[in-house]
């Protein structure tokens, strides 16, 4: 089935190869990072997590965003997304692998990452959520390959798959869920320690997920002859109303608690992300912009006959994926920092190399989408003529 | 395709996954090391240090411990201060503990600087947070760390609400501008180090480096180290005399650094 991948259009092979010459720049950038170390990022004494970390949860969110259209299939049995889940799981094991990335290269001794599974340690969240983003890659992997050879072959799938299908749907549930609870479970941050962080990562990945799960058939509708089918297409844009209208409250809700009840400690974070603190205001644009996409978003998805325009609806979901990754990929993390717990305000940027390299595991990434997206509109052009 | 490589492919994937799911089982069942004391060693139930802020305010810009401290232990001397190193500091009284501070507070006290350091905390969120046990409390309370072990993953420093640890961003050894002293190990970029209470010393039965120049410099009691579990030892006499605060009390960690006030 992978020879499908390496039989393509001209289109094919120039996303091919750019994706490939950014992926390989950003190798070669983190080449001085792995000599000199993390010297050559942003990151400091107060700010000792930014770039990487961030993307690496923005990216947990999609992945775990396949469960979308994985659950309305095999629970509900939901046939208009029979066509749609083989492209929610890749989505899965790119975004995974990218995860899986940042996290490698946010370490400051690389080679000695395999010591979480040497000396294994529950008591810390780092140890479950590797526990869990492997189980998901690997869930992920098996059942879109026995689901997607079985297709190609025109049988139906081995019954066994079944009940793997179906842990893969609280399994999804369990990565954001650990991922969140890395950061709401520390008293030294009070910026993360509230109850809402793991619900609110939800519904901000089941809005930014399908947001792009959405983009990416429309593209493949434009320029394949792989359609997902309108109804399926409007299906997700459903999805990503709800969760955009439970995101924005879940962020009002902690608005109003920081900012009512007035506690120092709480309130500087909140006032840094939305205000500037101390003449430091480095995210405040930023935030603004992110707030704004995501109201008007909200607003023209609540209107049917602009969210089911597939002219319309292309843009409103590539601002919901913007304004959820400067919420997530920018201000959450970098925020939990600001004040430090002695009280100092750093503010944070990432340097050229660090955004190189961002840039290199997200080309990656897409790299593997296109390869996988490739074989899947292959196999099923063949099957359709 | 070829279905005995593809045949191949799949048994070598899962022989590698087994393997992977097998490492920790073994490691488990290797069992722990139980510690043993030298010959002349200094033991406790639970070590403690208390800092007497007046006396050590008397002399606000001594640096005496700071710097035995860091020559000690090979710290660098990185002027960046987002790259600093350090194990032995002064922090504004106000930013140390800040809701102990108030506009009516003592002329001056709120900018006057107080020594900071690991609290060497009885629950530690560094060693909960720690993906690799390379941050571990031995049994007489010291926070300790394996810089062999450590994977950098930084989420001690994120989970320490002191500041108290410090990551290498880059090679330290060009920074030890005081000469590198070989009776104490240096560390490589990609770690995390702190404050270990002076464990090289004590086992030659010395007390840590920074209490014992502190006391030479500023008189005896301006920092008090000893045995908190022990009625009798100093260090639980001076917190029995005297009135002492620790650093975010409410988040529950149980610092054992005492401030007299």
């Amino acid at each position: 089935m992978l020879e499908k991948a390496l039989r393509g259009s001209r289109r094919y092979w120039t996303l091919v190869g750019i994706l490939s010459t950014l992926a390989v720049a950003g190798a070669i950038a983190y080449l001085k990072q792995l000599s000199t170390g993390l010297v050559v990022t942003g990151l400091g004494r107060d700010v000792p997590w930014g770039l990487y970390i961030a993307q690496f949860t923005f990216l947990v969110g999609v992945a775990a965003s396949a469960v979308m259209v994985v659950l309305p299939y095999y629970l509900h049995n939901y046939k208009a997304f029979g066509r749609l889940t083989i492209l929610g799981e890749f989505l899965a094991i790119a975004s995974v692998t990218m995860c899986l990335l940042f996290i490698f290269v946010d370490m400051g001794q690389p080679t000695r990452v395999l010591n979480v599974i040497l000396y294994p340690t529950p008591n810390s969240l780092m140890f479950w959520d590797m526990v869990v983003l492997q189980g998901y890659l690997i869930l992920n992997i098996l059942i879109a390959y026995v689901t997607f050879t079985s297709e190609s072959k025109g049988v139906h799938p081995p019954s066994w798959i079944k009940p793997v299908i179906l842990l893969s749907i609280p399994w999804a549930i369990s990565i954001h869920t650990v991922t969140a609870f890395l950061y709401s479970g520390l008293g030294a941050r009070p910026f993360w320690l509230t109850a809402i962080l793991a619900p609110r990562f939800l519904a901000s990945a089941f809005a930014s997920g399908p947001s792009l799960l959405i983009v990416l058939c429309l593209i493949l509708r434009k320029y394949t002859k792989f359609d997902a089918g309108e109804e399926a297409i409007r299906k997700l844009a459903q999805i990503v109303t709800y969760a955009m209208a439970i995101n924005i409250f879940f962020v009002l809700v902690e608005l109003f608690t920081a900012f009512y009840s007035d506690i120092p400690e709480h309130k500087h974070h909140f006032e840094y992300l939305f205000l500037g603190l101390h003449g430091h205001n480095a995210l405040v644009p930023f935030m603004w912009t992110s707030q704004i996409l995501a109201v008007t978003a909200l607003v023209l998805l609540l209107l049917p006959n602009v969210r089911n325009n597939f002219t319309y609806l292309f843009p409103i979901c590539l601002g919901v994926i913007l304004a959820i990754w400067i919420e997530k990929g920018l201000g959450m993390v970098v925020t939990g920092f600001i004040p430090s717990p002695l009280g100092k305000v750093t503010e944070y940027s990432p340097t050229l190399r660090e955004s190189l390299i961002a840039l290199g595991i997200y080309a990656a990434g897409f790299l593997i989408i296109t390869i996988l997206y490739k074989i899947a509109v292959s196999v099923r052009e063949e099957l359709e003529a | 395709m070829d279905e005995n490589r593809r045949a191949f492919l799949k048994a070598a994937g899962c022989a590698i996954l087994g393997a992977g799911l097998a490492a920790p089982v073994a490691r488990a069942a290797a069992g722990a090391v139980s510690p043993e004391s030298a010959p002349g060693e200094l033991t406790a139930g639970r070590w403690a240090i208390a800092i007497n802020v007046r006396k050590c305010l008397q002399r606000e810009d001594c640096r005496a411990c700071i710097d035995a401290c860091h020559v000690a232990h090979n710290v660098p001397q990185i002027e960046d201060p987002i790259r600093e190193v350090k194990w032995l500091w002064k922090e504004p009284f106000k930013d140390t503990f800040a809701s102990a501070t108030h506009p009516h507070l003592d002329k001056g006290l709120a900018d006057k600087r107080v020594l900071v350091l690991c609290n060497h905390c009885d629950n530690p969120p560094c060693v909960r947070v720690c993906p690799t046990k390379a941050t571990w409390k031995r049994q007489d309370g010291i926070v300790m760390m394996d810089q062999h072990r450590c994977i950098g993953c930084r989420y001690c420093i994120v989970g320490c609400p002191y500041g108290s640890r410090s990551f290498n961003w880059q090679d330290p050894r060009p920074f030890i501008t005081t000469g590198i002293r070989p009776d104490y190990p240096t560390r490589t970029k990609g770690v995390v180090e702190k404050c270990t209470f002076c464990t090289e010393r004590l086992v030659k039965g010395l007390p840590p480096a920074c209490v014992e120049v502190c006391n030479k410099v500023s008189g005896p009691g301006t920092m008090t180290f000893g045995d908190i579990r022990d009625p009798k030892s100093e260090v639980a006499r001076a917190l029995k005399d005297g009135f002492s605060i620790r650093r975010k009390p409410e988040l529950g960690t149980e610092p054992q650094i005492f401030y007299l006030v």
